[in-house]
């Protein structure tokens, strides 16, 4: 077993009489992005700054590499703290300085480039926010979600390690929220840091963290991968998650992955008790990766809302549709043959041809496509080995343009 | 008995906590200057400093300068007829202005205009985490908030100091010479012969310390707002703290004033 980037042993911190971590204990493995979530006033944002150096534990041990993050001198401590960027929850943006030279500033104080140089990097990271146009303004003449971007444009210029996020979408609508965990998410699999993130936002966060930490009253109640979360059999969790998790999904309105499973499972007893038949369509849109790399992540989400509105729109009557993860739109079609569901296909294939373009104006020339796939669900199968199954089986329905 | 015992422990944990502020605030102060004389040299931001702290400052320090020598030429007159030495009002002018009222006048001014400004900055910086944020970019905040403030004012308070003496004497002339016809050669020369180098060197080095504490104390106040006094937060503190940087900048030029020109003298 690989050892932990980021690992507390026994670490307590308390601020008079109000114990905020008791002697927690939780690794954070390298690569992966672990959120952290829980009731709020419980130490999620302490945790970020015990890591970052902001603050000091009252007793145990902050390892990071192996080594007591605690017990570095000075020359350390100053290379620890480049492989470390922080994301502040109300972005701490520098209001005398424009979104520019806010952005600019850590390449000017710690590197040896010169402007074009510090130009070039700050643009890229611009474009890819889709903040270039208010590069001259000052934070107090943003909104709240361009605050949010501008912060995280400030903390990825330097390419660090890990990013510390501490509740990166708070304040922004749904189409943002998603194109900044889109974007984290992405972010993450291309330069590979490691993220830990403080979210509430359930269950969006489990599309692209690899590891979920729950955190109550100083200590931590769940530690597992987001599809085990459910299984954990703590009342605090259980009634969190069920608290926290909206029935549909922000971003396009179609039901949650959890709820999808749900009605899965339901389905699948009553197909074995009937002995009916139930079967799935699996939608993925191609080119996603490319649209949010050139385009910006805003409009990667607005192509799968489009989408999905559109499947929605043809498919409602006829089967329950999910967001399934961050790319995939799954359908539910109970008591519908393998037949049956292929001619629902063939149906949409053939509206797809009038399907229309993505509303607003001004996109550079991109292509994209969308796959699909039906499969009849058999005997006792697990939703996950069904949508597995379906991936196999994709086919290109339709090629589509942004312009 | 435990009346004055408990009575006793509040005035011993008034004490501790006083030093250890002054402990705290020594170590800050310290802690800038060394970092504002150890590479890399910021040039730029101490210009912006000395822009807003000195050049800013040119005119509240001129009116009161010029007021002040004003008052200066209209007492000295009325004082120094009652021993018909009126022919030294030039001399007790440039005197009381360049050892005295000058460095202190111009420093409480810019305690008042530019320490408020600087307590308020870095207090509204403190509340709202950018400073944790240079903290976390590897920028050390004393260095690139605190040092260019101390470097700007040690520059610029002795040099609003000689444009307080200059207007000052100019004020001085205008009631002494002009309002109440004293002898413009008499005044001049009486102004010449009593001011010597020494005169000038103490009253230069006087700002030269009166910058360094109201620069240092009132980035101390705004950089620990959060923490000055207990149960005052948010933007509160903010206001504690800009009211708190001026009040303990203007005492401590009125203490340090004695002290220097005890030891300078």
């Amino acid at each position: 077993m690989t050892e932990p980037l980021i690992e507390f042993r026994d670490v307590s911190k308390a601020f008079a009489s109000n114990i905020v971590l008791n002697r927690v204990n939780l690794k954070i493995n390298r690569g992966e992005i672990t959120t952290i979530i829980g009731k709020s006033g419980m130490g999620k944002t302490v945790i970020l700054k015990h890591i970052i150096g902001l603050m000091e534990p009252d007793s145990g041990q902050i390892l990071f590499n192996g080594k007591n993050i605690l017990r570095l001198n000075p020359k350390e401590r100053t290379q620890f703290r480049f492989h470390v960027g922080y994301l502040f929850q109300n972005v701490a943006l520098f209001d005398s300085m424009n979104v520019y030279d806010n952005i600019a500033l850590p390449l000017r104080e710690n590197t040896k480039l010169n402007e074009m140089q510090i130009r070039e990097k700050v643009i890229d990271k611009m474009e890819k926010l889709e903040i270039v146009e208010i590069r001259q303004k000052y934070p107090s003449e943003i909104s709240g979600g361009m605050k949010k971007r501008v912060g995280l444009a400030r903390v990825l210029v330097m390419d660090p390690q890990v990013i510390l996020f501490d509740e990166p979408t708070t304040g922004l609508d749904p189409i943002r929220k998603n194109a900044v965990h889109s974007m984290i998410s992405h972010m993450q699999k291309k330069f590979g840091f490691t993220g830990v993130m403080v979210s509430h936002e359930i269950p969006d966060v489990f599309y692209i963290s690899q590891k979920i930490v729950m955190l109550d009253n100083g200590v931590i109640l769940a530690d597992c991968p987001p599809n085990e979360i459910e299984n954990v059999d703590h009342p605090k969790v259980k009634e969190f998650i069920k608290g926290a998790e909206s029935l549909k999904d922000q971003l396009t309105g179609l039901k949650t992955k959890k709820l999808i499973t749900s009605q899965f499972i339901i389905e699948l007893m009553r197909s074995v008790h009937d002995d009916s038949y139930c079967s799935i369509l699996l939608f993925k849109i191609n080119g996603l990766n490319k649209i949010n790399e050139t385009l910006g992540f805003v409009t990667g989400q607005k192509v799968i809302k489009h989408f999905a509105s559109f499947v929605e729109h043809y498919l409602r009557i006829s089967g329950e549709n999910s967001r399934y993860s961050d790319d995939l739109i799954l359908t539910l079609l109970p008591n519908t043959k393998l037949g049956m569901a292929k001619i629902l296909m063939g149906k949409l294939e053939e509206a797809l041809k009038t399907y229309p373009p993505l509303p607003g104006e001004g996109y550079t020339p991109m292509n994209y496509s969308i796959s699909s796939s039906v499969v009849e669900i058999q005997g006792q199968q697990d939703i996950e080995n069904v949508v597995t199954l379906a991936e196999k089986k994709f086919s290109v329905i339709g090629y589509f343009e942004l312009k | 008995m435990q009346i004055i015992l408990f009575q006793i422990g509040v005035l011993g944990e008034s004490v501790i906590e006083m030093l250890h502020s002054l402990g705290k605030c020594t170590l800050f102060i310290s802690t800038a200057c060394a970092l504002m004389m150890t590479p890399p040299f910021k040039i730029r931001r101490i210009i912006d400093q000395l822009y807003f702290i000195g050049v800013k400052s040119i005119f509240v320090v001129s009116l009161t300068a010029v007021f002040t020598g004003m008052v200066l030429g209209l007492q000295g007159y009325y004082t120094l007829a009652k021993f018909n030495s009126e022919g030294l009002l030039g001399g007790a002018v440039a005197l009381s202005l360049i050892r005295e009222l000058g460095p202190v006048l111009s420093a409480l001014m810019v305690a008042g205009r530019a320490g408020s400004s600087m307590a308020a900055e870095l207090g509204s910086m403190r509340i709202s985490e950018q400073i944790d944020a240079l903290d976390t970019m590897n920028i050390h905040p004393l260095k690139f908030l605190v040092s260019p403030k101390i470097a700007a004012s040690i520059i610029a308070v002795p040099l609003l100091t000689a444009i307080f003496n200059v207007v000052g004497m100019m004020g001085g002339y205008l009631t002494g010479v002009v309002m109440l016809e004293v002898n413009q050669a008499v005044f001049l020369n009486s102004m010449i012969q009593a001011t010597d180098m020494q005169d000038i060197v103490v009253g230069m080095t006087k700002p030269l310390f009166f910058g360094l504490m109201i620069a240092g104390l009132s980035s101390y106040k705004g950089y620990y707002c959060d923490i000055l006094k207990k149960g005052v937060y948010g933007s509160e503190s903010v206001s504690y703290a800009t009211t708190s940087a001026v009040v303990i900048s203007s005492v401590v030029i009125l203490v340090l004033d004695y002290v220097l020109t005890a030891i300078l003298l």
